[in-house]
């Protein structure tokens, strides 16, 4: 299963729903949009990944670049995830303390810390 | 011998692949279902891997990955033909100090297997490096 990603703007926020499988192959496509976020202005993203099927490293590796970048203009990255199977690769990788990763959109985008 | 033996041109659309048929042959061994997660993205990790290196050093050999059977183990070994590239994973190698990038994802990747995997051991070769990672398997009792 390929990548999918729509995007759609809520209040101040931007709500990016990936679906599918990120990967060392799809990965960059992700990286694309986030950096074209960026650069168009949207600084506050919430990344809703209840559709993502597989996430790797290299997945990771593009959340972390975005953080980065939405950091860099004082913005801010959430995520949205309930799947165990891709909680545990934030948790074994430390970055559960990196990223604020809510239950909901809603509640990620209700967000202000 | 191998249970099944997979080589694919090192590129980033053939490590899906890699995943499917690895999670397919661990199921068949007996591998737990809780466990296939983790044997798919341990796999597609250690791949992944190995087609940056083959890209990065310009190598157009595929790379190779083994899928082992056994009584009670189900072992996956993926190889490259880099050079010495898995002594590079346990922080050797300089040479490639100047693609932070590349070597960032590079260590993440090996991050993720070791959290996943207790049995994995990486070896370089002069032929190349080497990922091996094993699991507990318990295959289905033959029927009459």
């Amino acid at each position: 299963m390929d990548l999918s990603l729509s995007t759609r703007t809520v209040g101040d926020r931007t709500v990016v729903e990936v679906g599918g499988e990120i990967d060392v192959y799809t990965a960059p496509k992700l990286r694309e949009q986030l950096v074209e976020l960026v650069n168009d202005g949207s600084y506050h993203l919430v990344v809703d990944m209840e559709r993502v099927d597989f996430l790797d490293s290299t997945g990771l590796g593009v959340l972390v670049g975005g953080l980065k970048r939405v950091r860099a203009h004082e913005g801010s990255l959430r995520l949205v995830c309930n799947q165990e199977r891709i909680l545990k690769i934030f948790r074994i990788t430390g970055l559960t303390k990196v990223f604020p990763i809510h239950t909901s959109v809603d509640e990620a985008v209700a967000a202000t810390d | 011998m191998a249970t099944v033996e997979l080589r694919f041109s090192a590129l980033p659309e053939h490590v899906r692949t890699a995943r499917l048929v690895a999670a397919a042959v661990a199921r068949r061994a007996g591998v737990d279902e809780a466990v296939l997660d983790e044997v798919r993205l341990a796999v597609g990790e250690a791949c992944s891997r190995a087609v940056g290196l083959h890209e990065s050093h310009g190598i157009t050999a595929p790379v190779r990955v083994v899928l082992v059977e056994d009584e009670k183990t189900f072992s996956i070994e993926v190889g490259d033909e880099v050079p010495g590239s898995g002594g590079a994973a346990a922080g050797g190698e300089t040479e490639g100090a100047g693609e932070s990038d590349a070597e960032g994802e590079d260590e993440m990747g090996l991050a993720v297997i070791s959290g996943l995997v207790d049995d994995v051991e990486v070896s370089a070769g002069e032929n190349g490096g080497r990922i091996r990672m094993s699991w507990p398997a318990h295959p289905a009792p033959v029927l009459p």
